[in-house]
């Protein structure tokens, strides 16, 4: 196996979560070989050589996309998207304050029961998919790494720059989302099949 | 029954924490007690496992293959130069 073909494709998931385009996505990852044979970033030995060839993704599809944000406004506010965001669950799931059990469910959650083949369907996974997809660009990068990709929680934060808690709190605010995307659909379908 | 000291509420926030590892150890017992008790928050635990496992069987995302091959022809220039 080349080294292409062992690391190509996590190069290019991460290139896709700065650079949407899949075409100027395998650019930067054309990019990124060109630089490891031109020695851009000499490679010695301190982190394993698949965060380093992250690294390098990262950081030219960063540039990337900086530069190809130009014609796309608002995308500079993609940073400050995450920042205000309310807590995992509509507080009416919970007891408010006032009442027996404050802060306990009162609406729990359904389990979602369905069988093995269902859940690794074809449209289940396009689900995850969208909902991934959806995700405010920070935590769409953390949750492709960590959970599509099954980086550690310290290369994320080596790879994307990121304090181990922000990784933390991005990872928490991306799986929420996409937990309730599933639940939407799973628990959402399952009322259909019961009418 | 005493109530335990984390509510569900909060519990929904500290998931990844749990998750994580990342937990002082107090934390985590008081945790897994009010986990004990509570099958709303087995369920919300479980269906967050779920979510990473589904996650994680994402289809391969393969370099396609013939962006692959212009790849491996323009390394393999590369070294001939």
């Amino acid at each position: 196996m080349t080294l292409v073909d062992r690391h190509g494709p996590s190069m290019l998931r991460l290139a896709r979560v700065y650079v949407r385009d899949r075409a100027v996505a395998e650019e930067v990852v054309q990019e990124a070989w060109l630089g490891v044979l031109r020695g851009i970033d000499r490679f010695e030995g301190r982190s394993s050589l698949r965060t380093w060839l992250l690294r390098i993704v990262a950081n030219l599809a960063r540039t990337r996309a900086v530069r190809e944000a130009h014609s796309v406004p608002f995308s500079a506010l993609a940073g400050a998207e995450d920042e205000e965001e309310g807590p995992s669950l509509p507080p009416d799931r919970f007891r408010g304050p006032d009442e027996r059990w404050a802060g306990h469910w009162a609406v729990p959650p359904e389990p979602w029961n369905r069988p093995e083949d269902e859940l690794l369907s074809g449209e289940t996974l396009a689900l995850i998919a969208a909902a991934i997809d959806a995700l405010p660009e920070r935590q769409r990068r953390v949750i492709t790494l960590r959970d599509v990709e099954g980086c550690s929680a310290a290369e994320v934060c080596n790879v994307l720059e990121l304090s181990e808690t922000n990784q933390r709190v991005l990872l928490h605010r991306a799986r929420t989302k996409v937990r309730q995307a599933l639940d939407d659909y799973l628990t959402g379908s399952q009322d259909r099949d019961r009418p | 029954m005493s109530v335990p000291e984390l509510t569900c509420e909060e519990l929904v926030e500290v998931v990844t924490d749990y998750l994580e590892g990342g937990m002082p150890a107090e934390r985590r017992l008081l945790f897994e007690e009010h986990l004990a008790f509570c099958e709303g928050c087995q369920t919300y635990l479980e269906q967050m496992r779920e979510t990473i496992r589904l996650t994680g069987t994402l289809m391969e995302d393969d370099l396609e293959p013939s962006a692959r091959d212009a790849l491996l022809g323009v390394l393999r220039d590369w070294k001939r130069r």
